[in-house]
């Protein structure tokens, strides 16, 4: 009986829990739902079929295309930068392992903006290595290089933060096991390390994924916007929507907004897998 | 093997890694390895720019310095970025807090749904997140045109600016007060009600002084995020210079005259703003945390 009341008297009445929840979905509502459901909502605001033109047509096809082929190049070095960074945080203690800590942190706290500016101090005409570049006809910002890049630079930590969590929380018991009983690095690494690792590696990956896709302002900086040519998808979005061809921005927005519904889906996948 | 033949780089990092290895846990195999790729790769993609960002920087003259950062149209800007980057961390602050209490400790349908959704502005890239909101708030969007006729303009005002922070910074804060409401003794609200204390008193004396830390870190990532903040403002903002033009829009606008003093100014006050305003926060936070023994 005593326990009872005390119980009760650790919660809030029902009409406060009630008030609370309501409050908080109608805050989350507001500022996170309305805008999701607005994208599709827009999108297919004149039925299908121009929705389907819109995702067809040429520019949006261009910028696909350069989406991915940027994904598909800092994905997996990110991926690999990851492991080896996480690998080398989690497992060893040397002169300076806080320092890289913050390094690896630092593009996440830049704006964007400024690490597009970056790229254009050492890119640029009148960058660091400017000069250098145009006399060997190298053309690297408002070029692909450029914004491939950036992306790296604003992606860099995902992969590497979220393995470096699950390494540090496991310990290196089995490496240490492997090893003595006269496992190669390799085999360590490809028998041991990457299995025990495995699904925070792919909700890195694909995280890093979904940002390398979405990144704008970084990309917006040093890509020159060239149509067709150094266009992404999210700058695409920008295009079309200040052309006010709203059906056409929101289609190709929508297919961004799938993807990152995607990734946090298998977040939560994910998160299941690992219990 | 291979791999060395390609980039002589790490090797040669692998041997100062030996000098710098002074302790080194267990007996695994991989270090060389692995500071030399990560080492090339910070010092490539992150040492090297953040350098030239610097070097520009010191060849600024104090005098130029001023000239770009006191002009009406850059200290509105500086205003606005900051102010509205403060009220949207605060709202965060206040409604994260109310979200992260809702889905740890009450139970309703959806809530994994809803704890998904949390992650979302994380997730959607900012240019997506940035129309989508204008098409919401603006005047005949479904919220805007119904706060439109309360006589609240929130699209293309200092208030969209904030709209589209508080929208950025929302997981931050929900993800870090999140565990510490979870990890919270339950003895402690029991002994409060045990002593006498309602609910109310009890969050506020016993529950928040334990959250403050937790709080106080979950704002000065919300600030710092919302203060770099680009894509999704720059739609819902509208961009009247010296009304509604946020600082790094003015970074953008200095690249395009090619004007690279007066971008390099800017980035250089933005980034240094960041990283004190981090510094401080956290030496904060760290106080609080040290001087509420668990």
């Amino acid at each position: 009986m005593s326990t009872r009341t005390l119980s009760d008297a650790v919660r809030e009445p029902r009409w406060a829990r009630v008030l609370l929840t309501f409050t908080a979905l109608g805050f989350l509502g507001l500022f996170v739902g309305a805008p999701l459901v607005t994208i599709f909502a827009a999108a297919l605001s004149r039925g299908a079929g121009p929705y389907l033109a819109a995702i067809g047509s040429a520019d949006t096809w261009a910028a696909i295309k350069l989406t991915l082929l940027v994904a598909a190049i800092t994905v997996p070095v990110n991926t690999v930068f990851g492991v080896a960074a996480a690998w080398l945080l989690a497992r060893y203690d040397f002169v300076g392992r806080r320092l890289l800590l913050t390094l690896i942190d630092l593009p996440f706290s830049v704006s964007p903006v400024v690490a597009g500016l970056l790229f254009v101090l050492v890119c640029g005409a009148h960058g660091l290595f400017g000069p250098w570049l145009s006399a060997h006809h190298v053309q690297l910002l408002f070029a692909i290089p450029g914004v491939v890049l950036a992306t790296a630079f604003v992606t860099f930590s995902l992969v590497a933060r979220e393995v470096l969590t699950v390494m540090l929380a496991q310990g290196s018991r089995e490496e240490e096991a492997a090893f003595t009983l006269g496992a190669s690095g390799f085999q360590m690494l490809w028998h041991v390390t990457l299995p025990k690792i495995r699904w925070a590696l792919v909700y890195g990956v694909l995280l890093c994924n979904a940002r390398a896709m979405g990144e704008f302002g970084a990309v917006s900086v040093v890509s020159g916007h060239i149509r067709g040519r150094t266009e992404t998808l999210p700058l695409h979005v920008e295009i079309l929507y200040n052309e006010y061809n709203f059906v056409g921005a929101f289609a190709a927005a929508s297919l961004l907004a799938f993807l990152a519904l995607v990734t946090l889906a298998a977040r939560r996948v994910l998160e299941g897998t690992d219990e | 093997m291979a791999c060395r033949a390609l980039c002589p780089f790490p090797v040669d990092l692998s041997g100062l890694a030996a000098v710098l290895r002074l302790r080194r846990r267990g007996v695994l195999p991989g270090f060389g390895l692995s500071f030399g790729i990560t080492l090339s790769y910070v010092g490539l993609l992150v040492l090297l720019p953040v350098g030239a960002l610097v070097w520009r920087g010191s060849t600024l003259s104090a005098r130029q310095l001023v000239d770009v950062l006191s002009g009406p149209r850059a200290r509105a800007a500086f205003e606005l970025s900051f102010g509205a980057s403060a009220v949207a961390a605060l709202l965060n602050v206040v409604f994260g807090l109310l979200v992260a209490w809702v889905l740890t400790r009450y139970r309703f349908f959806g809530r994994r749904f809803v704890d998904a959704l949390v992650d979302l502005p994380f997730a959607l890239p900012t240019a997506v997140a940035g129309i989508a909101l204008t098409a919401v708030y603006s005047e005949r969007g479904p919220v805007g045109s119904w706060l439109s006729e309360l006589g609240i303009h929130s699209a293309y005002s200092s208030l969209g600016v904030a709209i589209a922070l508080v929208f950025v910074g929302l997981p931050f804060v929900v993800r870090t007060v999140e565990p510490v409401i979870r990890e919270l003794d339950p003895r402690l609200e029991e002994a409060a009600a045990v002593l006498g204390a309602g609910r109310v008193r009890t969050f506020a004396l016993v529950i928040l002084p334990k959250l403050a830390p937790a709080l106080v870190t979950g704002f000065s990532l919300a600030f710092a995020r919302a203060l770099g903040e680009y894509g999704s403002v720059i739609f819902i903002s509208g961009n009247i210079p010296g009304k509604t033009e946020i600082v790094p829009l003015l970074i953008v606008g200095k690249l395009e005259q090619f004007d690279y003093p007066g971008a390099v100014a800017i980035a250089v006050v933005m980034l240094s703003a960041s990283f004190v305003i981090l510094l401080a926060l956290n030496a904060l936070s760290a106080r609080l945390s040290h001087g509420t023994p668990r």
